[in-house]
């Protein structure tokens, strides 16, 4: 049923965070038209969430320019569902669906920029589905958007320099942070502490983060084991060696490190690395013709990374080439940040044995630890016993199962989440600026 | 402050939040409940897991990816919906 009008612009960039907006912008000064789609009712990704043009800082300075751009359109609450291959003027182009809170939108284009950032990892620990344990990003987004934690006791645990971010923001807002409990030990986070002090305006960002948290007590080698509560959380207990401690809260804010969000570009059909992200040459493209990658997706980074190869993949893409001569150096840089913190953060092996025989590993279809152990693969499992057929596709614990399994958590297929039928059988409308009421929240 | 019709009991939210901040200020830390009968509250803030969906004007949505908005009605997912 879906028919014209078509939105075709000369660039589809997806995600609209530090990448995305770098990208979108990059075009649009090489003269290409874009069409700019994000899942968030407004722009910033999740490191940037909430992201306004008023505000200071390198991420105002971008958005106001991507806003000065005439030739940058965007399309914000929008979902990727559906991808098809079609043949353009000269080469073949795709056809992206995506679901809006205005219906089904349709764009066809002949180059894709992919920035769909990465998402928390995490593990299944007894208790972790009560209300209350949430994911450490996860609660940094919730306050965001408007949750008041003021006063509000919060341990915030798990693994990466996130943790400490997300801890001085809730200080910010008022919440009493507890702890900060890292799972990395000191070794590691020393070596990492060096490896960021060398790379360039890093160490005046940990400067601000340490004076931010002072008094808030940082536990390294420390991890949740178990949370409990009666009807929501009460009190979690961390372990420190062999020692255990219990602390009384009402937030839990774990996440266990990031992991790329490569489902759109799965849906896509470019192929993946071996540490499960999106493998691209060093100009971000692709094993797909016309279809770029920048961000998160292709590693986790953080943000440097990403608005480099933005700023890359939108040069290659759309044939600025004689703007990279300075792109090597600088990702050199990234790429060392990106290596340490890989090395500094890996999982500890105890993480993956914190589960208990009754503990709900798919969330959304109830599949617990003990009816997966039998099963010796990411399929087999969903056969079997339905984990990762729910409502959000495995984007929870299909990376748990990664880390409790080793399994490859694979088989993404279309819709990419769930579609309505009224989205299905609807006529694509045509796209309009939003109107200013519909400032980001 | 908008007014939202919760469970068809109208209640004052404050403006300008996700609908999950609207209703974990309203009172309400869990937003459904599982196939097997546990109570659920957000997990992702982002727009991921699913925790958070809850009715809104009779469709589906992620209440952490929705603004709250004036007269909307939201009820729980029957469950395991």
């Amino acid at each position: 049923m879906a028919s014209e009008p078509l939105l075709t612009p000369d660039v589809l960039v997806i995600g609209a965070g530090p990448a995305g907006l770098t990208a979108a912008l990059t075009a649009a000064q090489g003269g290409a038209s874009v069409l700019l789609a994000d899942l968030n009712p407004g722009p910033g990704g999740q490191i940037w969430r909430g992201l306004k043009a008023g505000q200071g800082g390198e991420a105002g300075d971008l958005l106001r320019q991507v806003q000065a751009q005439p030739k940058v359109q965007t399309l914000y609450g929008a979902e990727l569902k559906l991808v098809e291959t079609v043949q353009g003027r000269n080469r073949p182009e795709r056809v992206a669906q995506f679901g809006t809170p205005g219906g089904a939108r349709r764009v066809q284009a002949g180059t894709v920029i992919l920035a769909t950032g990465s998402s928390e990892r995490f593990l299944p620990f007894p208790g972790w589905t009560l209300p209350g344990v949430v994911g450490a990003g996860g609660l940094q987004a919730m306050v965001k958007g408007g949750l008041d934690v003021k006063g509000a006791r919060v341990v915030v645990a798990g693994s990466g320099p996130l943790l400490l971010a997300v801890a001085a923001g809730l200080r910010a807002k008022g919440a009493k942070v507890v702890a900060v409990a890292e799972q990395a030990g000191v070794g590691s986070l020393a070596a990492f502490g060096l490896a960021a002090a060398r790379s360039g305006g890093k160490a005046g960002e940990a400067a601000e983060l340490a004076w931010a948290l002072r008094g808030v007590p940082y536990l390294p080698a420390t991890f949740p084991v178990r949370a409990e509560g009666e009807k929501q959380l009460e009190r979690v207990t961390l372990r420190t060696g062999r020692a255990e401690f219990g602390l009384r809260c009402d937030w839990l804010a774990a996440g266990f490190g990031l992991v790329p969000d490569t489902r759109a570009a799965a849906l896509f059909g470019c192929a993946l690395g071996s540490g499960g992200e999106v493998q691209v040459s060093v100009w971000g493209a692709t094993s797909v013709p016309g279809v770029y990658a920048a961000g998160e997706l292709t590693g986790v980074g953080g943000a440097d990374k990403a608005r480099l190869e933005g700023f890359v993949a939108a040069c290659a893409a759309t044939g600025q080439v004689e703007r990279l001569h300075d792109a090597p150096r600088q990702a050199e840089s990234v790429r060392s940040f990106q290596a340490a913190l890989g090395r500094s953060f890996a999982l500890r092996p105890q993480l993956a044995r914190l589960a208990a025989p009754a503990t709900i590993v798919c969330r959304c279809e109830d599949v617990p630890h003990a009816a997966l152990q039998g099963c010796h693969s990411w399929t087999e499992a969903k056969l079997h016993t339905r984990c990762g057929m729910g409502p959000c596709q495995g984007r929870i614990c299909g990376p748990a199962t990664e880390t409790l399994y080793g399994w490859r958590f694979s088989g993404v297929r279309p819709p990419l989440s769930p579609l309505s039928i009224a989205d299905l059988l609807s006529e694509p409308a045509p796209i309009s600026p939003l109107p200013a009421s519909q400032e980001p929240i | 402050m908008p007014e939202i019709l919760l469970n068809g009991r109208p209640v004052r939210v404050p403006a300008e939040v996700t609908l999950l901040a609207a209703l974990h200020a309203a009172g309400y830390g869990s937003t459904r409940v599982s196939l097997s009968g546990e109570r659920r509250g957000a997990l992702c803030g982002m727009g991921i897991c699913y925790e958070c969906r809850v009715r809104v004007n009779g469709t589906t949505q992620r209440s952490c990816l929705t603004p709250v908005q004036d007269g909307m009605r939201v009820e729980e997912v029957p469950n395991g919906l």
